[in-house]
């Protein structure tokens, strides 16, 4: 059993979790959460002090809705395995943690993430990967809204976000650098379209691929689309190859069919959009 | 090509018979103005009157007038307002400025004045007694336990709820200002100062460069839309983080750095890509609600073991149910940002008319959080054209804990308001990345300068709260009673809190 931080408020009930400390299970460099029922701050405050104390592998059972698990992490080489549904900001400015979560994951994952590796096997809600400026997050299913808005590269860091299923609108709006990813392949919905409106809109920066075809209404006004050639394919196949290897899919199924490359039209998107006075 | 229309605003003058033909000026402009064929020879309408030339001229043979170019007299159609006109026919363009709104708008900080002791309660000399400056940013308990202390007195319990509230020395602080739009000698300036002073620097949104790690202590690290510059690393570093969701000079608009000033160590600073435009959005795309908000606060307190957040916004027409609503979220404070404020660079459309001015947010924000029972939970920082001393205690006395100095503080540095900081070429170095325009600050020098300036300001808050017979600034917070307005229409008073001089 670990102990509860002293920064967090006497027990009691809040949002309908109580704040108490979780249950723990370790074993050697590896231990088990159960937090059903448990507050996020308790939650979370166990698993920052079970990786300081040298555990390497979290499991965290019953998840319900927490948010903030492995929020502004930095522990490569630790994986977290979540189970259940992941609340908000999961991950948020984490920065080297690699994190299964078995389930749906809700709005924000991977929000301004700097690294680590995030993969959600189920559905995963809006905002996912805002501002994210290096690792990877990988969904199984479908994604929300805003998905990828913002996503950045600068230096060694270029952050990866592929999504199996749909995605709704704003897909990758204000996208700076990286790459987003998008399958449409494990969705609920067979009638939905693969990616909504303003998909790219005020991209200046990256590469957002997208598994079949597109339509101009779909898009920003800001970017083009081309088919994807040999050497984007060359550039996606480690990508998807990891993906696969991380969600158990095939990569040669995904890349069965071809893909379309969209990307900005300029990288300064507003410099003739102002007079100097 | 085609003949502006648009006249130049200066007139550069040489003194010829004085002039040494050093190229003093050639190489001090960084707008351009002079080209050197024997003697300098200005092209005036290059010239922003920011003085820089004419400081440095070692003959003082260098004056800049007003272009006294007549127009027909037009109240409606202000020379301004036919240039904009011209400029915009001319470009197709947004017409895109720098510093504060310099509109006419009535300036209320100049029409309130503050009490002083007479006869019935004695004032007090600062030179001679303590007068206490200290003050702390945070939430403050709902009530606090005392202990028996070793003397036979009382004690504030451990920690007390008030462990996590951040000490000022003095109840001034710098304002956000970002590395991009300011040069990093500048951050580094105001880094100094804040060590020297005991107080508050704020990173604005262009992240922390390593070399204010030394300064980390006292620094407040920016959270905006474009979540430029933010790691474990560098959140972990700040004592501080605020989310900016608007700012007093552009509310509700994001903002571009153009691509040209976003070299090396800027792209590196603030984690985006080199030669790309680093785009703000106009909202957190994370925040839609107060509940949102309230997410975000609580995300950045999961991520650095429950660190101070504060939440800077606009001041705008429903700014006290915003503060209610942000206070709720659980911010530790609220940074209102007057109609005045600063920018690097905003459309002027916006500046000049979007917004309200700092008195009143101020004054309406305190009134609803005491109204609310909530005042305790959030400390209020004031800015927004904090111009002086004076400004600054009449600011805590309309309810704010603490002023923050933007545009004082640049000035401090050389500024000269030329308004023109979205260029990128200021002569002075302070809103450039030009190697050999930003080398004109030192830090060194510029840290003294700071530390003359709050110290100066400090000296003279002593002497406001002797005179008012009080010895804490914290006495002064929210005292409206020590303040009278001249030449306020009531309902602006009543709106204040403030009564007319006379009763």
């Amino acid at each position: 059993m670990v102990k509860a931080a002293t920064s967090v408020p006497p027990a009691g009930v809040i949002e309908g979790y109580r704040q108490v400390a979780p249950l723990v299970d370790r074993d050697g460099d590896a231990a088990v959460v159960d937090s059903t029922g448990v507050y996020f701050q308790q939650l979370n405050d166990t698993v920052r002090r079970l990786i300081d104390a040298g555990v390497r592998d979290v499991r965290i059972t019953g998840v319900n809705g927490q948010r903030y698990i492995g929020a502004g992490l930095r522990a490569p080489g630790v994986r977290i395995t979540v189970e259940g549904t992941a609340g908000n900001d999961l991950a948020m400015f984490a920065d080297g943690v690699s994190i299964d979560v078995r389930g749906n994951a809700q709005d924000g994952v991977g929000n301004t993430m700097t690294g680590g590796t995030i993969a959600v096997h189920g559905d995963a809600g809006d905002v996912l990967g805002y501002g994210m400026r290096g690792g990877k997050v990988f969904v199984r299913g479908d994604v929300g809204y805003r998905v990828g808005i913002h996503m950045k590269a600068y230096e060694k860091h270029v952050p990866v976000l592929v999504c199996g299923g749909k995605a709704r609108d704003f897909f990758g709006e204000y996208m700076a650098g990286g790459m987003l990813v998008l399958l449409g392949m494990n969705a609920r919905d067979e009638s939905q379209p693969i990616a909504g409106s303003f998909l790219g809109g005020g991209m200046h920066g990256g590469v957002i691929y997208v598994r079949g075809r597109v339509e101009p209404w779909q898009c920003g006004a800001e970017v083009g689309v081309a088919e994807a050639g040999e050497v984007h394919m060359a550039e996606l196949r480690p990508v998807i190859e990891e993906y696969a290897a991380a969600i158990g899919m095939d990569a040669d199924e995904i890349l069965s069919v071809s893909l379309v490359r969209i990307s900005p039209m300029s990288h300064r998107p507003y410099a003739k959009l102002y007079a100097s006075m | 090509m085609q003949q502006t229309f648009v006249q130049p605003e200066f007139r550069v003058k040489i003194d010829y018979d004085k002039c040494h033909k050093c190229g003093r000026c050639v190489q001090q402009c960084g707008w351009g103005v002079y080209e050197f064929n024997e003697r300098p020879i200005p092209h005036d309408e290059k010239c922003r009157a920011c003085h820089r030339c004419v400081t440095y001229c070692p003959a003082h043979c260098i004056t800049i007038e007003k272009n006294t170019l007549a127009f027909r007299d037009n109240d409606n159609w202000s020379v301004d307002a036919r240039t904009s006109v011209w400029r915009q026919a001319e470009t197709g363009g947004v017409l895109l400025t720098s510093m504060g709104n310099p509109k006419p708008y009535e300036r209320i900080f100049d029409k309130l004045v503050l009490d002083a002791c007479q006869v019935t309660n004695p004032s007090i000399d600062p030179l001679r007694e303590p007068m206490e400056l200290r003050t702390y940013l945070g939430r403050k308990p709902d009530a606090v336990s005392v202990i028996p202390d070793p003397e036979g007195g009382f004690m504030l319990a451990e920690d007390a709820g008030v462990s996590r509230n951040i000490k000022l020395d003095v109840p001034i602080i710098f304002a956000p200002m970002s590395y991009g739009s300011v040069s990093l000698n500048v951050h580094k300036s105001i880094a100094m100062a804040t060590q020297r002073l005991g107080t508050m620097m704020n990173t604005g949104e262009g992240g922390m460069h390593e070399d204010l790690f030394p300064y980390q202590d006292n620094i407040i690290l920016q959270v905006a839309s474009g979540r430029f510059g933010l790691d474990p690393d560098v959140l972990g570093r700040a004592a501080v983080l605020e989310i900016k969701i608007g700012q007093g000079a552009k509310p509700g608009i994001g903002g571009h750095l153009p691509g040209e000033k976003i070299d090396r160590d800027v792209s590196a600073t603030r984690m985006v890509p080199q030669g790309s435009d680093a785009i703000s959005p106009a909202p957190h795309h994370d925040i839609y609600s107060i509940e949102d908000l309230r997410q975000l606060i609580y995300a950045l307190k999961e991520a650095t073991g429950y660190k101070p957040v504060g939440v800077k916004i606009a001041a705008v027409h429903n700014v006290a149910a915003i503060a209610s609503g942000i206070v709720r979220a659980g911010a530790d404070y609220i940074y209102l940002d007057g109609f005045r404020g600063g920018t690097g660079a905003a459309p002027q459309v916006i500046r000049d008319h979007i917004g309200i001015p700092v008195e009143i947010a101020l004054a309406v924000v305190d009134q609803r959080l005491r109204d609310e029972g909530i005042r305790n939970q959030a400390s209020i920082i004031a800015a927004g054209s904090i111009r002086s001393s004076a400004d600054a205690a009449k600011a805590i006395a309309l309810g704010a804990d603490a002023v923050a100095i933007g545009t004082a503080t640049l000035l401090a540095l050389g500024c000269h308001l030329c308004q023109s900081c979205h260029t990128g070429k200021c002569s002075w170095g302070i809103t450039t990345q030009k190697p050999e325009l930003t080398r004109r600050i030192d830090p060194d020098w510029g840290a003294e300068r700071l530390t003359n300036l709050v110290h100066a300001w400090s000296h003279e808050l002593q002497e406001i709260l002797g005179a008012l017979g009080v010895n804490a600034v914290e006495s002064l917070r929210g005292s409206r009673e020590r303040l009278r307005a001249i030449g306020l229409d009531e309902q602006t008073c009543r709106v204040l809190g403030v009564k007319p001089a006379g009763l």
